[in-house]
């Protein structure tokens, strides 16, 4: 099991929400879009000179800010076991 | 009684509105299309009822000032129709519960139902009514199917009493109505997905949107040209000029009333473009000159909003727009502004906070020419060289990024984060499409033609009353001295506040040079916006904002008009 932000994690990597490190209204708002701790994701792309990240949750599509994709904390499974 | 669609954005409540109620409202495939609240009427039974089409919202938390259009709305409704993505039952539930928490009757639209057999996804309807409390009718608005159930259900409509719940609660109340009622089946990417996910990779992203503008710009010119060459053309030059040449001669030639119906014979003819008068340049400007323009533009637009492209074009310009002090979002009210500036203020709704609503409609005001006007530079200005269409074009954006980057300096205020949902790929329903481009095109018939003829009949009443000179006198000082235009250019600036096309047409006599010419479009194109979008400011950035954006467009326009003049 690694921890690590969704900033840090590989294209077509994919792990389960552990927290988000936000305010309030960062929370809900990222809440209102199904993206909420316990919740599976997976990155698709990532952010080119600190571009958005686009994650898969639920079957839907969503790109997040960088500063945003700093602040989700994912918890992967080793690819080893 | 009064009826209101909501949901999350990008569900369908417009398609679904158009089919209740027959009125034609424009739908996209974006969240955010909607961003202010449309009535229309539909028969229920006996009765007739007042049907609203609200702005798409997540939750009833708003986030922006679309969302708190919705919020504002809910309590004036006696019926929800919840219109919910099928295919994205999960997130959608959650604005459902907080709904069924609310004292009003709701009835749910399953939405985008057909969706759910493509993508394997099964739900058990039965199971969500009795969970729910509530009639579930299931729909696919753009083909119409199950509207009729949904208007034979809407009087069952009932409120549940759900008691209030708290945020977590609420999510795991959705978690254990997904466990209930909903199987997904494991499939394969179509090859849609497969262009959705290269088309936000940051490099073959990058190459499919410059590939999509430049060929979306090519395709408007060469529609646009097409339609002026083969078709609106020919129409008055061989219909309409024997008219006005007849008609001229009936009334002498020359006088106060030939003036202004037929306009200033240029070397004894009538000329469409530099004779100024109603039936002359007031109709040949918006038939000949703008509008196929406006037809090809709104087309190659409705094809992007449709597929679902705008929201990749956008993830792939926050970088860029974050340097302009906005995020990435805010690139399609910029692309709605290259059509008409007024629908692309009010789409900085879709932005969170004031700052960035104040930067992006700033900067759409300046900096973002409209479809007429762009006609008009592509018509007069590319008559002498499409080097100085560029120049104009490279000047606009120029401004565009060097203004945004002294704004985001200069306004106080964080950039809020790009979050946004990227709706899937969809082919565009070419009748839908079709109908949106009606509305447009009617939209700028009914709106744009009067004030053209308006502005060029305020043109020859100034003129006789010898108004014009005295500004023109007045003004001498900066438009000559600065602009390095002649004096007269001047008329041009104050019929831009009517309409910029009809003013970049009134540079057309004044023999400039091609120089000359793109200093003035430039200038005309940034100095003051015209009426509508004024107006439109004026109500949604405030009197003490619209006045400071006012500012300074006046000043950007005399600083780069100055530059220009010195180096061209």
């Amino acid at each position: 099991m690694q921890i690590k932000t969704l900033r840090d994690l590989k294209s077509g990597e994919g792990g389960r929400i552990a927290r988000i490190d936000g305010g309030h209204g960062m929370v809900s708002r990222l809440a209102a879009l199904g993206i909420r701790p316990g919740r599976r994701i997976t990155k698709l792309s990532f952010g080119f000179m600190r571009g958005p990240v686009t994650i898969e949750v639920d079957r839907t599509q969503v790109a997040i800010g960088f500063g945003m994709a700093k602040r989700i904390v994912v918890e992967v499974q080793d690819t080893a076991q | 009684m009064r009826i209101l669609l909501i949901g999350n954005p990008n569900v369908g409540k417009s398609v679904i509105f158009s089919r209740l109620t027959g009125v034609r409202v424009i739908a996209s495939n974006y969240p955010g299309t909607t961003v202010s609240y449309t009535r229309g009427y539909m028969k229920l039974g006996e009765d007739r009822v007042e049907v609203i089409d609200v702005p798409g919202t997540y939750t009833l938390e708003p986030t922006c000032e679309a969302e708190e259009v919705a919020l504002r709305m809910l309590d004036s409704g006696d019926v929800v129709v919840n219109v919910v993505n099928a295919t994205n039952l999960e997130r959608n539930l959650y604005l459902t519960l907080q709904l069924l928490e609310r004292n009003v009757p709701v009835i749910v639209a399953l939405n985008m139902w057909d969706d759910t057999r493509h993508q394997g996804i099964n739900i058990d309807l039965d199971r969500l009514r009795d969970i729910l409390g509530v009639p579930v009718i299931p729909t696919v608005a753009t083909t119409g199917e199950g509207i009729k159930e949904l208007v034979e259900n809407l009087p069952k409509a009932v409120s549940p009493g759900t008691p209030v719940h708290s945020r977590d609660e609420r999510w795991a109340a959705v978690g254990s109505i997904i466990e209930q009622v909903q199987r997904v089946a494991h499939r394969h990417h179509t090859w849609l997905e497969r262009l959705a996910d290269a088309s936000v990779h940051p490099f073959s992203g990058g190459i499919i949107a410059l590939t999509v503008l430049a060929g979306g710009f090519l395709v408007v010119r060469f529609i646009g040209e097409g339609l002026i060459g083969y078709v609106f053309d020919p129409l008055f030059t061989n219909l309409w000029t024997p008219v006005l040449t007849r008609l001229s001669e009936l009334m002498g030639s020359s006088g106060f009333f030939h003036d202004i119906l037929i306009g200033k014979l240029i070397a004894g003819e009538v000329d469409f473009v530099q004779s100024f008068g109603l039936l002359s340049s007031g109709l040949y400007v918006p038939f000949a000159m703008v509008l196929p323009y406006i037809i090809s533009f709104y087309l190659i637009l409705g094809l992007l909003e449709d597929t679902g492209y705008l929201p990749r074009l956008a993830v792939l310009m926050d970088t860029i727009m974050h340097r302009v002090g906005l995020h990435g979002y805010a690139i399609i009210p910029t692309l709605l502004g290259f059509g008409c500036n007024v629908p692309a203020v009010l789409a900085t709704r879709i932005l969170e906070s004031r700052r960035e609503r104040f930067i992006a409609a700033t900067l759409i005001s300046i900096a973002i020419p409209c479809a007429a006007l762009q006609a008009m530079i592509f018509g007069l200005v590319g008559e002498r060289g499409w080097e100085y269409v560029a120049i104009v074009y490279g000047t606009l954006f120029a401004v565009w990024i060097i203004l945004g980057v002294i704004l985001r300096q200069a306004v106080r205020g964080f950039i809020p984060e790009l979050l946004i949902e990227i709706p899937p790929y969809r082919l565009p329903p070419w009748r839908a499409g079709l109908q949106k481009l009606w509305m447009r095109t009617y939209g700028f018939l009914v709106e744009a033609v009067p004030l053209i003829l308006g502005a060029i009949l305020a043109i020859n009443v100034l003129y006789f009353l010898g108004i014009f000179e005295a500004i023109a006198d007045f003004t001498a000082p900066v438009v000559t001295g600065l602009l390095g235009l002649p004096k007269e250019a001047v008329t041009a600036l104050v019929i831009g506040f009517l309409r910029k096309d009809v003013a970049v047409g009134m540079l057309a006599p004044l023999a400039l040079t091609a120089g000359q010419l793109a200093v003035g479009s430039v200038v005309l194109a940034m100095f003051f916006p015209c009426i509508a979008t004024f107006v439109v400011l004026f109500r949604e950035l405030g009197v003490v904002n619209m006045l400071k954006s006012a500012g300074i467009m006046i000043a950007a326009a005399l600083i780069v008009g100055g530059l220009l003049n010195l180096v061209l």
